[in-house]
């Protein structure tokens, strides 16, 4: 007998909405190839828009305007959740904290240090590596998205296996 | 108009972000964990955009020259170095603390997640330490850096 993998593997999947927006995503990094030659990767465009300084709007920050707006749009569209975590410009630090709980932060601090240095070290995140690096078959990308695959579910599963 | 696309490509993928659940980080670190609750999404999140990618690059190939840009910038690193995996530890380790991702976390603070503003403001302190860390001896001198994405 065969095990009910709908009931095992894929009981906590989204399959159809996850297989439709990545091929969105997959979508979005062939326009942006097509269009104007270039890569992808959030973590490399979004340093490059960092370093405009001054200068007319170029092609990486517009990306990243298009990032937020999109997804604000498709959470708008889908009625989303985004009320039930959302903060205004008013609320106060405190009022975020009670939000998301308070235990939450340091890991979120945490988090954000090594993503940031670690993208940047690595040259790529998983949109760079992980999507278009190995899409198109670069050995580093391999390597790369294999590597932080691995240590995050590593580090993940330990975390919950230590009850943290 | 390479200002539109590059516009047009972030609406998309950012739609495709939420489409996809990935903005959601409680939903990443259920595919990062392995235990009960495994949640296998993010492999064909993953594997679909690849799929796609894939073919959209595949169809680059016969051109010489992009739409509206003078050349292709593909990465041409090959090598195998430290900062590399370096990098992907860090990155692989803060992912599973928070389990955001750039991507998401840029989606999330449009949003006003205020898990993703968190993280973000973290984030660009990270990057910053890096840029700080590695600025160029001879500021007369453009720095080179390998670029993947």
């Amino acid at each position: 007998m065969l095990p009910d993998l709908s009931q095992t593997v894929f009981a906590n999947a989204t399959l159809g909405s996850a297989v439709v927006g990545g091929c969105l995503i997959g979508l979005a990094a062939s326009w942006l190839f097509l269009s104007i030659g270039r890569i992808a990767g959030i973590s490399g465009i979004a340093a490059r828009a960092l370093r405009e300084r001054g200068q007319s709007m170029g092609w990486p920050l517009m990306f990243v305007l298009g990032l937020g707006l999109g997804g604000w749009l498709a959470t708008l569209i889908a009625g989303g959740n985004t009320l039930e975590n959302s903060v205004t410009a008013t609320n106060s630090l405190q009022a975020v904290s009670q939000q998301i709980g308070s235990e939450h932060w340091p890991w979120l601090i945490a988090g954000g240090l090594l993503v940031g240095y670690g993208t940047r070290l690595g040259s790529g995140c998983t949109s760079g590596h992980g999507v278009c690096g190995i899409a198109r078959l670069s050995r580093r990308s391999i390597v790369a998205t294999c590597t932080f695959v691995g240590t995050g579910i590593a580090v993940a599963t330990l975390i919950d296996g230590l009850g943290f | 108009m390479p200002k539109l696309a590059a516009l047009l490509a972030g609406i998309v993928f950012g739609a495709g972000l939420v489409v996809s659940g990935m903005t959601d980080p409680i939903k990443v670190q259920a595919f990062l964990t392995l235990n009960s609750e495994w949640d296998v999404s993010l492999i064909f999140v993953m594997g679909s955009a690849l799929i796609t990618a894939s073919a959209g690059y595949a169809l680059c190939n016969s051109r010489s020259a992009p739409l509206f840009a003078s050349a292709f910038h593909a990465p041409g690193a090959t090598h195998i170095d430290r900062p590399l995996i370096a990098g992907a530890l860090l990155f692989g380790t803060g992912w599973a603390f928070s389990g955001y991702c750039p991507g998401p976390a840029i989606v999330g603070a449009f949003t006003l997640d205020a898990r993703a503003l968190i993280f973000l403001a973290a984030y660009l302190c990270g990057v910053l330490l890096y840029e700080l860390g590695n600025r160029p001896v001879n500021a007369g001198h453009q720095h080179q850096t390998t670029v993947d994405g």
